[in-house]
């Protein structure tokens, strides 16, 4: 036993001799780490915003849960693999940092995943989109909360089949994500007869799309698929207009876009996009009033379902800390299985021995400048996906801790 | 048995190292000690042989990544997962010093960056590598069997073992006949060429010695962090360690390890100020070529010098 270990040790057995807290917190707080993207390609649709919906979630707590205070840790990753999972080290093993949460973009949600699992302590990704977080990556202690590839593809991809777009041609963001998403689009494709034509790489971040989209035009699919998202996908439709793609007649379908992505491309340009989100703003009073608070903080923003996510989840993390009187990863993974999640956010929502989150998805289409009414009056909702339909099932998780 | 100088510096510096890991976050010291050793490998040319590379990030990171995926994927123990890190960065400093010591000056840094800039899109586009994702989730085992690298002092001290034989090692280099052949290829390359030396070698040697040792440090950050990814290979890298050897000092021996913690201590300190790091980074970089031509140490080696010290 070491010298630090010997002095938490005294320091715990102090705590319970004093009996001062009955319950079980390291140095006495519950530390939440908010770890996004603040200055790179996913600042907008997490970033700023999902710190302030982290902070909008320990307000709603008055700052403190069980009788100990909650403060909140922010930090960049820039959207590396490797400044992330350097970040999460030292938050768990200097700072004392209790759970991480956002966590954008999925070479860093992997990396942060591994460090947290390693630790037992909880990370709660809403940020980054890859299913690997609730099959191969899957973590007693880490939980996938706002959307999937695999709900996205099940959404929007079944949706443009069935509409007729049958021939498809991916553009992909070469990493993890893009590979996911891809992959589990095509299945979707297959599974309902359609074909895919081809596919093509592109570096994540990018911002020349000509060749790739020359190659998609020569393709002749139907439907070109972007496999991306952020700044690539604005840029990808951007593009693909100015070169006259989509008005010859090949429709674009990109697989996963947030409300910033619609607001910065403009309604002209998405008008008519199909798309598959886990929460709008505009869909019933619950979602009305969150998102009024936020953009208050906000200058007028409207939370993307990534924000949403990340107040939901901090809020049931606090929740659940609350019930297990203690800031243990493990004890408060089980307590946060075991409590449903009734928000803004999930009607009706519950988290899977894989760490899934699984809620309600909606189908939606982007309004045309007309339909739309006041600012950010962005999507009609076709359908309301239930989140057992949504997801992976369970059984074909391959996660190695859902028990066949 | 009276101790020189020089002896009770050097031993004082090794008693810091020894205990620094009780007051300061491990993890940290470790990413110091790696870019250190990195940049007193990289120092070895550019000090001593007076060639600017500017590709040694392929070496850094293509080691750490031949490790990462040794002890992940064929599950070899550390020190053999090093070695074959070191070996493959030797290899490729042979290929590369092979072809860019024909020529000199910007040509050289030229034809270093353009192969290190073909290894990074190796890096990108290679299965083993995982693009954008790298290789996570490196275990870091046990040492010799014994060692359980898991404990943050026993890696820390792992570490420290060999920071401090590498850079003995690149001592013993520049102290040695070799090492004087070398400074005379610096300051005199035509006449050591006339004096009979065969240059060609004496370089290509000192690239792979550098290249090799610079792959050390990579694959020991692999297993530190337990991760090898893209911002190891890439020309950011190259470009960090020549900014921490000049602001540290080059030539001197331990000018570029601080000049490594200055940049590491830089970076952490200001990660929460995010795209702001490169700016002041920048600017302190400014500053200390108008200030300090020779570097940091390079600037207080006279004073050193004065009390028999050689830094």
């Amino acid at each position: 036993m070491n010298k630090s270990n010997l002095f938490l040790t005294a320091a715990v057995g102090l705590m319970v001799w004093s009996g001062a807290a009955q319950a079980q917190f390291t140095d006495n707080k519950v530390k939440i780490g908010v770890l996004t993207d603040l200055s790179g390609t996913y600042s907008d649709l997490a970033g700023q915003g999902s710190i302030e919906a982290a902070k909008l979630a320990i307000e709603d707590f008055g700052g403190k849960v069980a009788g100990v205070p909650i403060e909140l840790v922010t930090a960049d990753h820039q959207n590396k693999g490797d400044i992330g999972s350097a970040i999460a080290r030292k938050w768990y093993e200097s700072d004392g940092v209790d759970a991480i949460f956002d966590l954008v973009t999925s070479s860093v949600g992997i990396a942060v995943r591994e460090v947290s699992k390693e630790k037992g302590k909880i990370d709660v990704n809403s940020g980054a989109g890859t299913s690997a977080l609730t099959n191969d990556k899957c973590s007693p202690t880490g939980f996938h909360w706002a959307y999937d590839t695999y709900a996205l593809a099940n959404g929007t991809g079944n949706a443009v089949v069935k509409q007729g777009g049958d021939t498809w041609f991916f553009l992909t963001a070469d990493y993890t994500f893009g590979q996911n998403m891809q992959a589990q689009t095509e299945r979707v494709i297959k599974v309902n007869g359609g074909k895919v034509l081809g596919a093509v790489k592109h570096p994540f971040p990018n911002a020349d799309f000509s060749s790739f989209l020359m190659q998609a035009q020569s393709s002749n699919a139907k439907i070109i698929g972007l496999a991306n998202s952020g700044s690539d996908t604005i840029n990808a439709i951007k593009q693909a207009k100015e070169f006259g793609i989509t008005q010859s007649g090949q429709q674009l379908a990109a697989l996963l876009v947030f409300i910033t992505d619609v607001h910065s491309m403009g309604l002209d340009v998405a008008q008519k996009m199909l798309l598959t989100t886990g929460y709008y703003w505009d869909m019933d009073d619950p979602s009305r009033a969150f998102a009024k608070r936020f953009a208050a903080h906000m200058n007028g923003k409207m939370p993307t379902m990534v924000q949403a996510g990340v107040y939901s989840s901090v809020r049931h993390y606090l929740r659940a800390i609350e019930a297990a009187k203690t800031d243990d990863g493990p004890k408060v993974a089980d307590k946060m299985r075991e409590l449903p999640i009734v928000d803004f956010f999930a009607k009706n929502g519950h988290l899977r021995p894989d760490g899934r989150m699984v809620h309600d998805m909606y189908l939606v289409q982007v309004k045309t400048p007309q339909e739309s009414k006041v600012p950010w009056d962005y999507y009609k909702v076709l359908r309301t996906i239930p989140g057992d339909e949504a997801y992976q099932p369970l059984s074909e998780s391959t996660c190695p801790l859902v028990k066949k | 048995m009276q101790l020189s100088r020089q002896t009770l510096f050097t031993l004082a510096l090794l008693l810091i190292g020894l205990v620094l890991p009780h007051f300061v976050y491990p993890v940290f010291l470790m990413k110091g000690l790696c870019f250190a050793l990195f940049a007193s490998a990289f120092d070895l040319l550019l000090g001593h042989v007076g060639l600017l590379s500017f590709g040694h990030a392929m070496f850094f990171g293509f080691a750490g990544y031949v490790t990462a995926h040794a002890a992940r994927e064929w599950a070899l123990s550390p020190e053999l997962s090093i070695l074959l890190g070191v070996l493959t960065a030797t290899l490729l400093g042979l290929v590369t010093g092979w072809l860019a010591i024909r020529r000199q000056g910007i040509y050289f840094a030229m034809v270093t960056l353009a192969l290190a800039q073909m290894m990074y899109f190796v890096a990108v586009e290679a299965p083993f590598t995982h693009g954008e994702d790298g290789i996570q989730g490196v275990p870091r085992g046990l040492l010799f069997g014994l060692i359980p690298l898991n404990d943050p002092l026993a890696i820390y001290y792992t570490v420290l073992a060999i920071f401090v034989l590498g850079l003995a090692l690149i001592h013993r280099v520049v102290q040695s006949p070799f090492g004087q052949v070398l400074k005379a290829i610096r300051d005199n390359e035509p006449r050591a060429i006339s004096l009979g030396y065969r240059v060609d070698q004496y370089k290509l040697l000192a690239f792979v010695l550098s290249a090799g040792i610079s792959g050390l440090a990579g694959s020991v950050k692999a297993l530190v962090f337990q991760l090898a990814s893209l911002t190891d290979v890439h020309w950011h890298a190259s470009g960090e360690v020549v900014l921490m050897t000049l602001l540290g000092g080059g030539g001197t021996l331990f000018g570029p390890t601080l000049g490594a913690f200055v940049v590491v201590i830089i970076q952490n300190s200001l990660a929460e100020a995010g795209s702001w790091v490169t700016i002041i980074q920048g600017a302190i970089f400014v500053l200390c070529v108008l200030a300090f031509r020779r570097g940091i140490v390079g600037t207080l080696s006279p004073w050193f010098a004065k009390i028999g010290i050689k830094v």
